[in-house]
Formats: C-alpha cells, sequence, structure tokens
C-alpha cells in the first residue's frame, strides 16, 4: 500500500492531475448539540470534530489514529457526506464538493467507507452475496454482472463463494463480516476508500491477508486510501503519511517513518511508548502517561492536551498551538511537510522550550 | 484444583440448515489467579468457548455438549436461579462494546449498586460505597461525578473501566474478557491491561482473555492458546508460545504480523488458503489443506495434542519438524 504521490502515474489520476491533491479538506467542524437539560446548559455541545485541515494525495495512503472519541469516525463520515459539517469545506480532484461541477451524488460514487462496526453496516434480511451486488445494480451493473463481481471480490477476500454467498451476517463472525463489507465497498469501483477500523476485528493472518489484499487493489484500480486504526504497527505499515489526531484537532502530520521514529508532538510521543511490547521479558510496568482524555463537551482552552502532557508550561492553557514544522536548529532532520501542533515547535509562543521569535518579522 | 475445567466442549449451532459445528472439542484448564489468553482465527469459536462458560449462547439454537466446571460447578447443570447466581458472582464477562453490559437509561452507580444489592443483599448506601470505591480501584476520575453519569457520556476508555467495575462489582473468581481493549487508543489501552494485571494478582481473579492481537497476550497472559476451527490447536506457557511455536498454524499467525521493523511496501507473510468450513471438516487435520509442513498421513489421520515442553502441547503430526524450524521462528 505504498507509493506515495509519485504511484499517481496510474489510471485513477484523473482531472486534476497527479499533483492536485485527491481531497483538500479545510476547516471541518462539526459539534453535535447536546439536549440541554442533560448539562442544565442550552448550548452544549460535543465538539467532535473542531477545525480540521488536511489533504489526501492522489494514489496515497494516509493513516489516522488518536485516541477514542477525538473524531476519527466523524471525520470518516463528514468526508462520506453521511453528515453535515457545521463549517468547512471539501475539494475533490480540484472540484468543490456539492457544487455544480461536482454535484453530491457525483461525489458520492467516488467515495466508499468500511465502517468499524461490522454489524450495523449490513442489512440482516440480504445474503452477502445479495449484499455486495447491491451496490453495483443500483448503479446500473446488470444484474449477472453485479453477482458475478460479488462473487469475485468474496473470494479475493478469502470467503469461498460456494460457502458463503448464501449466508446471512448473522451467521458469520465478527472478522467474516468484516470482510463482506471490504468486498462490498470496493464493488462500486471508488476512487477514494475510507476504511474505519477495517481489520481491527481480524486475526493476524486474516489481517496480513486482507492488507495484502488491499495493496493489491490499490495498485490494480489506483485506489488512494484513508487508513483508520488503533493499531500503530498496521498503520506504520500501511502508511505513506499518518495524521495524529486529539480531541477533535490535528495534532500532528508527516510522513508515517518520520511520524513513528521521531514524533514532534507528546501526545504522538505517549501514543508510540504505549504500544504493548512484543517481547514476553520486557512487559509494560506502568503506563506511559495516565488518564484519559477530556471530555469533548467542555474541551480544555489552548493546546488541548495539555491536561495531560509531561511538558505542560503555563503559554500551553492559554495559547492554541498552530501546526509547525519543527525549527530545523532543533532537528536537523525537519522537514516542511512533517508538522505538529505543540507550542515548543513555535517561534516566540511563551512556552520555555520554544525557539526564540525571529528577530524582526517579515 | 482448576478454577475453569472445560473437557472435550462442543458447540452446536442448530438454528439454521446445516448444524454449524462451531466448538468441535476444546479441552482448557485455567488456575486460580492464572490468566489465560486465547488467539487463534477469526471464526474459530473464542467468543463461543467463552459464552459457553456462562451459558450465554442461544439455548434454543444450540446445542452444548462435554463438561464446563467453574469453580466446581457444573455449568450445564444450573437451575435458572443458580444461574443468575453464578453469572456475576462466580464469573463475570466484560466485551470490546460496553453497551452490551451498560444499559443506557440509568447511570453507572445506579447500576453497579443494584448488581452489589441483588447479589449482596445490603443496603443502597453500602452498595454506594461499594460502587465507589471500585470506580476509584479501576481509577476512573473524579469517581463521585462519574457514578452520576450515564454510559453515553463518558469517552471510551471510561465506559470500559466502567464495565470493568460492574463485572468486578459481584466480587467474581473468573473474569472474561472478549476483546476489551480492541477500541481503545494505545495509551488508554495499556492503563486498561496493566490494570487486569493488578486486579488478577489482587483478587487472585482468573482471567480469560481474548484477543487478537499479540503484543496484548504478551502483555497480560501467563498462559496462551491458540484456537483452530473450533479446536484448541496449541496450549502453553505465554513465553514458550510466544519464543517456541510448535503448530504450524501459530508460527503462520505468528509470521504474519505487521511489525515495525518491515519495510515500506513489502508483502506481509500470510497463510495460504481459507479456513474449512466447519460443517463439513475435513477427516484428518483440520489445517492440513493449509499447512506449509502437511503430509500425506495429516490429511487423514486426526492429530491429538502432543506435549511438546512442560505445560505446553501441540495438535500437530509433525511437531518434530516444527521442532527443527525453532530457531527461525524465535523472536529476534
Ligand atoms: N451522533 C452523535 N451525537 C452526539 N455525539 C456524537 C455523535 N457522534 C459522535 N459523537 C461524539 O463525538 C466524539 C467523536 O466521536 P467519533 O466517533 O468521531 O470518535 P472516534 O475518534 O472515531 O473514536 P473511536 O476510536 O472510539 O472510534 C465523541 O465524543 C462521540 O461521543
Ligand atoms: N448464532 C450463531 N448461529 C450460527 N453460527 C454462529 C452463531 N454464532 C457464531 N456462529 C459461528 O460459529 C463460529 C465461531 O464463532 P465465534 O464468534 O466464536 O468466532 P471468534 O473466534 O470469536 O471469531 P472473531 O475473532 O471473528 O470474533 C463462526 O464460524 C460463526 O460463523
Ligand atoms: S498435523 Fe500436519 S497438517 Fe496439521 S498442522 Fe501438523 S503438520 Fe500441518
Ligand atoms: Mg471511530
Ligand atoms: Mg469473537
Amino acid at each position: 500500500m505504498n507509493g506515495g504521490s509519485q504511484a499517481a502515474t496510474d489510471p485513477g489520476s484523473g482531472r486534476g492531475g497527479p499533483a492536485q491533491p485527491l481531497l483538500t479538506v479545510r476547516g471541518l467542524v462539526r459539534h453535535f448539540a447536546l439536549p440541554g437539560k442533560l448539562l442544565g446548559r442550552s448550548k452544549a455541545a460535543v465538539h467532535a470534530v473542531d477545525g480540521v485541515d488536511f489533504d489526501v494525495l492522489k494514489g496515497e495512503t494516509l493513516g489516522i489514529v488518536g485516541e477514542s472519541g477525538c473524531g476519527k469516525s466523524t471525520t470518516a463520515r463528514l468526508l462520506m457526506h453521511l453528515i453535515n459539517p457545521s463549517a468547512g469545506e471539501l475539494i475533490f480532484d480540484g472540484e468543490k464538493v456539492g457544487s455544480r461541477e461536482l454535484p453530491l451524488r457525483e461525489y458520492r460514487r467516488q467515495v466508499q467507507m468500511v465502517f468499524q462496526d461490522s454489524y450495523a453496516s449490513l442489512n440482516p434480511r440480504l445474503t452477502i452475496e445479495a449484499s455486495i451486488a447491491f451496490g453495483p445494480s443500483v448503479h446500473g451493473v446488470p444484474r449477472r454482472q453485479a453477482v458475478e463481481r460479488a462473487r469475485d471480490l468474496l473470494a479475493r477476500v478469502g470467503l469461498d463463494p460456494a460457502r458463503f454467498a448464501g449466508r446471512y451476517p448473522h451467521e458469520l463472525s465478527g472478522g467474516q463480516r468484516q470482510r463482506v463489507n471490504i468486498a462490498r465497498a470496493l464493488a462500486l469501483r471508488p476512487r477514494l476508500l475510507i476504511l474505519d477500523e477495517a481489520v481491527s476485528a481480524l486475526d493476524k493472518s486474516v489481517e496480513a491477508q486482507v492488507l495484502n489484499l488491499l495493496a493489491d487493489l490499490k495498485q490494480e484500480f489506483g485506489l488512494t486510501y484513508l487508513f483508520i486504526s488503533h493499531d500503530l504497527n498496521v498503520v506504520r505499515f500501511v502508511s505513506d503519511r499518518v495524521m495524529v489526531m486529539y480531541l477533535g484537532r490535528v495534532a500532528e502530520i508527516g510522513p508515517s517513518e518520520a511520524l513513528f521514529s521521531a514524533a514532534l508532538h507528546p501526545y504522538t510521543a505517549a501514543l508510540t511508548r504505549s504500544m504493548p511490547s512484543m517481547d514476553p521479558d520486557a512487559r509494560t510496568e506502568a503506563p506511559p502517561i495516565a488518564g484519559d482524555p477530556p471530555n469533548p463537551i467542555d474541551p480544555p482552552p489552548g493546546c488541548r492536551f495539555h491536561t495531560r502532557c509531561a511538558f505542560v508550561a503555563d503559554a500551553c492553557a492559554r495559547r492554541t498551538p498552530v501546526l509547525t514544522p519543527a525549527p530545523a536548529a532543533v532537528l536537523p532532520s525537519a522537514r516542511p511537510d512533517h508538522r505538529a501542533a505543540c507550542l515548543m515547535l513555535e517561534p516566540g509562543s511563551g512556552h520555555p522550550r520554544a525557539p526564540a521569535a525571529p528577530a524582526a518579522a517579515e | 484444583m482448576p478454577i475453569v475445567e472445560i473437557k472435550d466442549l462442543r458447540v452446536t449451532f442448530t438454528g439454521g440448515g446445516k448444524p454449524v459445528p462451531a466448538v468441535s472439542g476444546v479441552d482448557l484448564e485455567v488456575e486460580r489467579g492464572e490468566t489465560l489468553a486465547i488467539l487463534g482465527e477469526s471464526g474459530s469459536g473464542k467468543s463461543v468457548t467463552l459464552r459457553a462458560l456462562m451459558r450465554l449462547n442461544p439455548e434454543g439454537k444450540s446445542r452444548m455438549e462435554g463438561t464446563v466446571r467453574v469453580a466446581g460447578q457444573d455449568v450445564a447443570a444450573l437451575g435458572r436461579r443458580e444461574l443468575r447466581a453464578f453469572r456475576g458472582r462466580t464469573a463475570a464477562m466484560i466485551f470490546q462494546e460496553p453497551s452490551l453490559a451498560l444499559d443506557p437509561v440509568y447511570t453507572l452507580g445506579q447500576q453497579i449498586a443494584e448488581a452489589v444489592m441483588v447479589h449482596d443483599g445490603c443496603s443502597r448506601n453500602e452498595a454506594m460505597a461499594r460502587a465507589l470505591a471500585l470506580f476509584e480501584r479501576v481509577r476512573i476520575p473524579s469517581p463521585e461525578r462519574r457514578l452520576q453519569a450515564y454510559p453515553h457520556e463518558m469517552s471510551g476508555g471510561m465506559r470500559q473501566r466502567a464495565m470493568i467495575a460492574l463485572a468486578l462489582s459481584c466480587r467474581p473468581q473468573l473474569l472474561l474478557a472478549d476483546e476489551p481493549t480492541t477500541a481503545l487508543d494505545a495509551t488508554v489501552q495499556i492503563q486498561i491491561l496493566v490494570l487486569v494485571r493488578e486486579l488478577q494478582r489482587e483478587f487472585g481473579l482468573a482471567v480469560i482473555f481474548v484477543t487478537h492481537d499479540i503484543g496484548v497476550a504478551v502483555e497480560v497472559a501467563d498462559r496462551i492458546a491458540v484456537m483452530y476451527a473450533g479446536r484448541v490447536v496449541e496450549s502453553g506457557p505465554m513465553r514458550e508460545v510466544i519464543r517456541r511455536p510448535r503448530h504450524p498454524y501459530t508460527i503462520g499467525l505468528l509470521r504474519s504480523r505487521a511489525h515495525g521493523a518491515l519495510a515500506k511496501g513489502a508483502r506481509l507473510e500470510t497463510i495460504p488458503g481459507a479456513p474449512p468450513d466447519l460443517a463439513d471438516l475435513p477427516p484428518g487435520c483440520p489445517f492440513a489443506p493449509r499447512c506449509f509442513l502437511a503430509t500425506a498421513t495429516c490429511a487423514t489421520t486426526a492429530p491429538g495434542p502432543e506435549p511438546v515442553g512442560a505445560g505446553h502441547q501441540a495438535r500437530c503430526l509433525r511437531v518434530d519438524a516444527t521442532a527443527a524450524l525453532l530457531p527461525a521462528v524465535a523472536e529476534g
């Protein structure tokens, strides 16, 4: 699943050309209003996604990680246009989503998603073959061909069609159902595939099969992936770039290897240090950071991580950090496309570890 | 005496057309205060085995055979009232999705206090005090306030802790955990794993922990059992199974995981083929069609558990061949 933007010579590079990001996300916000009585306050809202900007490059796999509830699935559902944003816009291959050039219907065909919950996303009354063939049929593929495509995809995700095609969702294990969901999403031949915890329910050998399969399909159809997962080993392996979210915001984004080998944000560093040990003689004795992420209904001011951060300073509760690359003076290997939202990186931010502000601006 | 003794457990689903033998001859033992991690193929019967321990498989649509004894009680023979007491007090279960265990319309405090009162017949005040102590124990910040909260007002990690608190509320001897940390981020997951380890030590709890994450098994388990096609194909001390796996399926499983050292764009090793049809198992070793060591005999002779080390066994006819592989599969 590697390849990065240079793989954009593929057939899917489309209208805007290979250098044009496939998807540009600008100022994305989604708040969920809460019934006032829950908190005795009328304007209480869950700040699920709170100002998110990023690009998805053509042919890349962009991994998204972050704590439970930080807004990964909400971001995915916003990109799918399953829910409406409170603010922000999406540009797909140079065209604004929902504009005359790119109406929603047209956009929706090109973006598909595999959901975290394998059960909820399958119709319990349809056999799995019918479930997979349904989308293509709706989009005008002749019935026989749609069924053929369904059976082919079942085989490719490792479910023998002779045995499984006629089964209903409740007759499958969690992992088997998730493979059906992947087959169903691919049946529409999308350009962008959003995978939300798509392999988390699979055992490692099936997971490996599905990841190899996803890599093949990506090559074959020129796909671009957005890959959401809690398994950092898997994210590191599949992603060209990785975005780390924390409480509705982007904490860090950059090339996968740079991010995992030299994290810029203290939350990313805590995440990577929290990975379970693979060595029976070196178990984790104490968790690297304590506590849980704060409530998204009332997110802390300033840097949202400051309540758990080991480097917290006074400025952190007052000033909201913006995505900044590491200063070259501090990290010689710093690169402009690797950025984090931490005051320690921002010149003159008031954090004692921050680089000095440039003498006279501009 | 082990707290869990499963002998030749068979669970067959009879709801559909052809009966599906989801579990076909599982033997497992868990000692008091011990944590067993169950790894294995998706669809191999891990959840069904766990549910059988609490008789949670649908009674009309499934058949359970063999013996399941937990803390000396024959689970199949429990009457309705005994079963209710058994669930919660002897064995309790936590899931990947806390909404399966937590009631959305009651506060967490009410739910835990209710469970404690029903089981111990104590007063509401005493029960609330226990609930508070449990919340403190599972490290829920501001526990007094959190007792008044509804499940949807908590983060995923917090709900998971609350579910553990609820599961522990009647002081069970056995905790069954079905992928309880799969939906959590790494920083919260490791806190829960360390917590489970502490609770196990503190209360002498026995734990059965189903997971797909080998790292999670390494963090929590004393022993590991690996399931394939409704059977335990390998079991042994955690270190042994991870460092010296002896069943070809376990070897394949350990080799196929993605890890940091892999080169970008490398292909992951996989086990070729697909798991067998449970309703139509081959006569010999069910893994034979996919096994890199299979011989003609494997296709016709069903392997029994072969001892391959202290407390370590593998259901394989070719354990000599896997022994020869050892240096190659040991952790590097
Ligand atoms: N329909 C909704 N109404 C109210 N709140 C919601 C709704 N959907 C999501 N939320 C809240 O928005 C926040 C972000 O949720 P989201 O599902 O995006 O998180 P996530 O990062 O995908 O988490 P996980 O890793 O657990 O899947 C959470 O606090 C969640 O409770
Ligand atoms: N209610 C049911 N009716 C029919 N078959 C079932 C039922 N529940 C489970 N099965 C089947 O029993 C087998 C074992 O399922 P189980 O849920 O125990 O798998 P698992 O090992 O937990 O898998 P996973 O890792 O995917 O959760 C599967 O093949 C599944 O399709
Ligand atoms: S018995 Fe034979 S087929 Fe089965 S796992 Fe061992 S070597 Fe492979
Ligand atoms: Mg999610
Ligand atoms: Mg399961």
